[in-house]
């Protein structure tokens, strides 16, 4: 009965996550949708604790398990509603570190018990006594796990700026090396003497995380949102794997689920930035960047703008289009973005956000942002419509984006980010390009709209410029 | 080689739900807006979190000698609680933001 009851609450879970991903597609379900996923996982879980029975016992160790989860609970909720959310990024990809870490331990303890229960016996081959698929569950769910775990803290860690991009001369050819070593001992395991398998077992797990290291640390910069949903979907897959072992169908669908999907999510990112996956991740963005700076150092003369001059040519302009990047995430400047989009509005000016897909760290990272403040969803353009307006517009003003407005992007093959789509705001009449130094974007690239006789240049913390501008703005 | 063919047709069913959850995954994703792509992301890895589950299992069913399977157990069952959590109530609070513009 019990055990019948446990197969349902599993059913109506893997139902709510379809549900929940369903519902998350679209503005007005979305929230409802997280909640509905979160209800079935809630069911999973008490199912789980209560209903599972192991060889007819039911678990045992409630004190360790409630502790566990009260703890787990604590920390978590603690830490979600605390982070701001420009460090939203950072949080996502530390979370899937913590779930890829579970994963990772899961198949860990798993094999310590078979480990421990042939040991025992006469020793003979580990493949004679353990089968293939089951073997097979534990070392995938331990390799992927243990990668995405290590994958995401070093993702987190650099997108926190605890951590700088580090590559080294034939890296690429390393990482290689080291996958297939990991392979390699995993079917070396494999067929290994029960008494010893544990030595080339942990091997594997070392080899692992050391490839989790070198897999994340070359790529930098702007291919961070592509790694964390990457991993996001590794951790899916390990999940699964989990799934696999304890034939448990609950697993089995969120884990797909998120591995698919994920997977689609990094292709879809890639084709926004117009490179292959496999690009993203041998190409070490950061790397080859600086080279780049140096082949062009020669540029005309930047000029600058003062804040009433700015304020003068917003208010009597027709239209305006407003550029966010990371620089104003970083100097939470959302709310004094839309106070001045309400108070040229007053003007008459036509005011509108145009979006690039990858502009901050995180695909709609922008749009987490301005909803934050309030900015009306049809204010927001996407990059396509937005390159059309562009051309009547009378001011773009560039808040804190670089590398999305680089026209290197379209003009210049030894770019790294040569062939990215980006927002062609020299189509404008006037571009206000608003940071707070020269110092080049994310990616480490020059910019060479920056030098553009069409551009002028305002520096400065984006909340500190926006309301001066705010401010100057009252007088006219 | 053998064994693993034995291994599909004896979990034939699993199969199944793979194949199809991989078509469903994909049907999914590919019609939401980029708008939503960072909630979606985090809604994502708050259900890949289910791994919880494993983790009860295994410290459900550890024996009370075998430090290992309860130490890493109890780890276990921490993170996984964290990933789940922290992974709702972060995607919560970014839809809460979307939410409020609705007048």
């Amino acid at each position: 009965m019990g055990s019948s009851i446990l197969s349902i609450c599993y059913l109506i879970a893997s139902v709510t996550y379809i549900i929940g991903l369903k519902m998350l597609s679209s503005p007005a379900t979305a929230k409802k949708g997280n909640l509905i996923a979160a209800g079935g996982m809630i069911l999973a879980i008490f199912g789980t604790i209560f209903l599972y029975k192991v060889d007819g016992e039911k678990l045992g160790n409630y004190p360790w398990i409630f502790s566990a989860i009260i703890i787990g609970c604590v920390i978590g909720v603690l830490v979600a509603k605390k982070v701001k959310m420009t460090a939203m990024p950072e949080l996502v990809s530390f979370f899937n570190g913590m779930g890829g870490a579970c994963a990772a331990l899961i198949s860990i303890v798993e094999f310590d018990y078979l480990y421990r229960d042939h040991r025992a016996m006469d020793a003979t081959l580990f493949s004679n006594v353990v089968p293939a698929g089951h073997y097979l569950a534990i070392i995938a769910g331990t390799i992927i796990g243990s990668v995405s775990f290590i994958g995401s803290m070093i993702a987190w860690g650099k997108l926190s700026g605890k951590i700088n991009d580090y590559s080294f001369k034939g890296q690429h050819l390393f990482n290689i090396i080291i996958l297939i070593l990991v392979l390699a001992t995993a079917v070396f395991t494999y067929f290994s003497n029960t008494q010893t398998v544990n030595i080339p077992f942990f091997i594997t797990v070392t080899l692992a995380v050391l490839y989790g290291v070198f897999f994340v640390l070359p790529i930098g910069g702007a291919d961070m949102p592509v790694v964390i949903s990457l991993l996001n979907s590794f951790t899916g897959v390990a999940a699964a794997c989990g799934g696999f072992l304890y034939g448990n169908k609950a697993m089995l669908t969120g884990g797909i689920l998120v591995g698919a999907a994920g997977t689609l999510l990094t292709i879809l990112m890639c084709r926004a930035m117009n490179r292959s996956l496999l690009n993203v991740l041998i190409g070490s963005f950061g790397g080859s960047a600086h080279s780049a700076v140096g082949a062009k150092s020669e540029h005309g003369n930047i000029k600058e703008i003062s804040v009433s001059d700015t304020a003068m040519l917003l208010a009597y302009s027709k239209k305006v289009m407003i550029v966010p990047g990371y620089g104003l995430a970083v100097a939470q400047a959302q709310h004094t973005c839309h106070e001045l989009e309400k108070a040229l509005d007053e003007k008459g000016v036509d005011v509108e956000y145009a979006i690039h897909p990858v502009a901050g760290r995180m695909p709609g990272h922008m749009n987490v942002l301005l909803a934050e403040a309030d900015v009306s969803y049809d204010k927001l353009r996407e990059m396509e419509y937005a390159n059309e307006e562009f051309k009547s517009t009378d001011v773009v003003l560039i808040l804190g984006a670089n590398d999305v407005v680089n026209p290197a992007a379209k003009n210049d093959p030894s770019s790294p980010i040569y062939g990215m789509p980006i927002l062609e705001v020299e189509l404008a009449k006037n571009v206000i390009v608003n940071k707070r130094s020269m110092k080049p974007g994310y990616a480490g690239i020059e910019n060479e709209l920056f030098y553009q006789p069409k551009t002028s240049m305002l520096f400065g913390d984006a909340k500190k410029v926006l309301q001066e501008i705010l401010a100057a703005l009252k007088d006219i | 080689m053998k064994e693993i063919i034995e291994f599909l047709q004896q979990n034939i069913q699993m199969v199944y739900i793979v194949v199809l959850m991989i078509f469903l995954g994909i049907e999914i994703i590919g019609r939401v807006p980029s708008v939503l792509h960072t909630p979606l992301m985090s809604g994502a890895n708050a259900i890949h979190g289910v791994v919880i589950i494993g983790a009860i299992i295994v410290m459900g069913k550890a024996e009370s000698g075998n430090y290992v399977a309860l130490v890493l157990g109890f780890v276990a069952v921490v993170l996984g609680t964290l990933n789940v959590v922290g992974g709702f109530v972060v995607t919560d609070r970014m839809l809460e933001m979307f939410k409020k513009k609705k007048r």
